[in-house]
């Protein structure tokens, strides 16, 4: 054991903890609403009871290792690019739910993925995640028959 | 005998040409996406199965293990050429491989690897089908009480044991637990954490976990640290083929990884990590030449690589025989089976022998073919390597949404995709590990199933799970299992105080 004085307590190590312990009340109250059919056994409550008691024992060994500053140390982070990527990802899932198809919506995402990764071609990116995303439509929707959300560019096809 | 049999006959389901073009597709597929950096085989085979579900069972299946395979090769020339191991069982590959290629000798580094891993492959293959028939007959006679037992260990050997931190491989395995516990139950019909959501009800679907946490996960993990270290690829030069000298340095560490792999692997503990590293530092002990290690040992690539693939091989035993995934890309293949209605395990084996030994024997023909596609085509292969990073993720991501909504189209379903893709990126980041996520989804139904099966059988008594010997046993190896890393862990802070 160290004695440290200057170690510094680490938040994020503790917020995991509490998650974890959310998690577990989460899963306990789930389970207190189910129902035992049988008179022998706890059925379907067993395994929500072995998986919480886990997650309660799990979230108090984060909490000792946060302490204890076992985690890792974090690099810097870059936040612009994980932004872009989540807007790509939610144009693509708001144009599916809006039943615009997937192909517009595939095309951002491709671009949108790329610029996160550094490219300045934003356009150039735009017209080939178009043309990926008739690609994948013909291999998929034609050729194996698999459904694909459909609007009204893929009803062009 | 009974297994040479059984190959034979597995052998010409192997040799039907759809088979073969199954196998050979399932190479290609396999090296290209091993050499891509960012996708390993656990997330191509998640990407697949969707679009497989339409074709034969025993088809894709021979597929997907061509792909298992082809991720392992192809991933090791990743590994030597620049230096970034996709995972952590390339890393020895990835230290002594990149100084050979520095050094203008990454030609003989990827020809060692190849047929390193060609060689550790076929005897691997080979103690499989020899092994198989006996598991099977032991795991016969198994009762609900001794699988469920067998899960716990495959559950504590998958993501304390071996891992860096035992806290943090079992947060992952419980997370995927819990997420294993989400939908309707199949006995008492009750829905659990679903919230009301009707794509909760019918469970949360393997591949859509996979492909959020390798994909999205690793895509966003990438992309926000782009700025700290800018990788570089090696260029092949000099001869590719290994001198008379390379071969004499090679052939033993080639065996000596299997030794190390095979029996690791097909022990339900997973991971190819502990044979790699144990194989690399053997051979740094035994080399004659031991001031090569560290700036581009020969034995340094061979015998790791042989350790990583024989592992592979021995990780489709235990799946195989007792339909116990202990990876990630074994998780992925037996939700590969589960697709198809088809479950892994001892009955497996005599309800559709065909299958199983035509796989069995397919293996034997994709390592074949991948020895003939890895040593001449290698330029080819790391031609791939130049696609620009930002295609190669954007790309990635294409088809990682599209594969999720041809499975289920739904918006729900790219929600959680997104949110597991979080997940992924957060694991990443404060390194808890994925693959015990994916076990527990796949393997904890599995095993409730089994629980809930014995303690029906006792009237509810759970006294049942150390009444049979061989549960009570397995359970004693879970708890020593559990226990162990703490132990060892308190024991080597008390040699450091020492010092």
């Amino acid at each position: 054991m160290s004695t440290n004085s200057q170690r510094r307590i680490d938040v994020a190590g503790f917020a995991i903890a509490l998650l974890l312990l959310a998690l577990a009340g989460l899963v306990w109250w789930d389970m207190s609403k189910l129902q035992i059919l049988s008179p022998y056994d706890l059925g379907p409550k067993v395994m929500p009871i072995v998986v919480s008691i886990g997650l309660v024992l799990l979230a108090i060994g984060n909490g000792i290792s946060a302490l204890r500053g076992d985690l890792p140390e974090r690099e810097s982070l870059d936040w612009k690019p994980i932004v872009l990527i989540f807007s790509g990802l939610a144009i693509l899932i708001t144009f599916i739910a809006l039943g615009w198809g997937f192909m517009i919506g595939t095309a951002i995402l491709f671009a949108a993925t790329s610029t996160a990764f550094g490219r300045r071609a934003f356009l150039v990116d735009l017209l080939i995640g178009a043309g990926l995303a008739v690609l994948v439509y013909l291999l998929l929707g034609k050729l194996l028959t698999l459904s694909l959300p459909a609007g009204p560019i893929e009803k062009l096809f | 005998m009974e297994a040479f049999y059984s190959l034979a006959n597995g052998l010409t389901v192997a040799i039907q040409p759809m088979n073969l073009l199954f196998a050979l597709i399932g190479v290609l597929l396999g090296t290209a996406v091993g050499v891509l950096p960012g996708i390993g085989p656990a997330l191509t085979v998640a990407l697949l199965l969707p679009i497989t579900f339409k074709l034969d069972p025993a088809g894709s299946i021979i597929m997907f293990a061509g792909i298992y395979y082809g991720g392992m090769y192809g991933g090791s020339t990743t590994a030597i050429l620049i230096n970034t191991p996709g995972e952590s069982a390339s890393m020895a590959t990835a230290l002594e491989g990149n100084k050979m290629a520095k050094a203008g000798r990454g030609g003989p580094a990827l020809a060692t690897s190849a047929i390193g891993s060609f060689v550790a492959g076929t005897i691997a293959t080979l103690g499989l089908t020899f092994l198989a028939p006996y598991l099977v007959d032991i795991a016969v006679s198994f009762g609900p009480e001794d699988y469920f037992a067998l899960m716990c260990v495959a559950f504590v050997t998958v993501s304390a044991t071996f891992g860096d931190s035992p806290v943090r491989g079992l947060t992952s395995l419980f997370i995927g637990l819990t997420l294993g516990l989400v939908g309707i139950d199949i006995l008492s019909g009750q829905s659990r954490l679903s919230f009301g959501i009707p794509e909760l009800y019918d469970n949360i679907e393997v591949t859509t976990l996979a492909v959020g946490l390798f994909a999205i996960g690793e895509a966003l993990y990438v992309a926000s640290r782009r700025h700290i270290q800018e990788e570089k690829l090696e260029p092949v030069r000099g001869s590719l083929w290994m001198t008379k000298e390379d071969w004499k340095r090679s052939w033993k560490p080639w065996l000596r990884g299997t030794a190390f792999g095979f029996p690791i692997g097909a022990l339900p503990a997973g991971g190819a990590e502990i044979p790699t590293f144990l194989s690399y530092s053997t051979e740094r002990r035994l080399t004659k030449h031991p001031e090569e290690f560290g700036h581009g040992a020969i034995e340094g690539v061979a015998g790791p690589e042989a350790a990583n693939n024989a592992s592979a091989a021995g990780t489709l035993v235990p799946l195989l025989t007792l339909g116990l995934p202990t990876s990630a890309t074994a998780a992925m293949l037996l939700a590969g089976f589960q697709q198809y209605g088809l479950n892994p395990g001892p009955l497996l084996f005599a309800d559709q022998p065909n299958l199983v030994w035509g796989l069995i024997a397919s293996l034997f023909i994709a390592n074949a073919m991948l020895l003939v596609l890895n040593l001449p085509l290698v330029g080819l292969w790391v031609r791939l390597l130049a696609i620009p990073q930002p295609w190669l993720y954007a790309g990635i991501l294409v088809f990682a949404t599209i594969g999720t909504i041809a499975a289920n189209p739904s918006p729900v379903e790219l929600i959680m995709l997104t949110v597991f893709g979080v997940l992924g990126f957060l694991m990443r980041r404060f390194d808890f590990p994925i693959a015990p996520v994916v076990v527990g989804l796949i393997l904890g139904p599995i095993a409730e199933s089994q629980l809930r099966r014995a303690l029906s059988i006792s009237l509810g008594d759970p006294m049942v799970l150390l009444q049979s010997p061989i549960s009570a046993t397995l359970l004693a190896i879970a708890l020593i299992a559990l226990v162990l890393p703490f132990v060892m862990k308190g024991m080597g802070r008390f040699k450091a105080v020492e010092d």
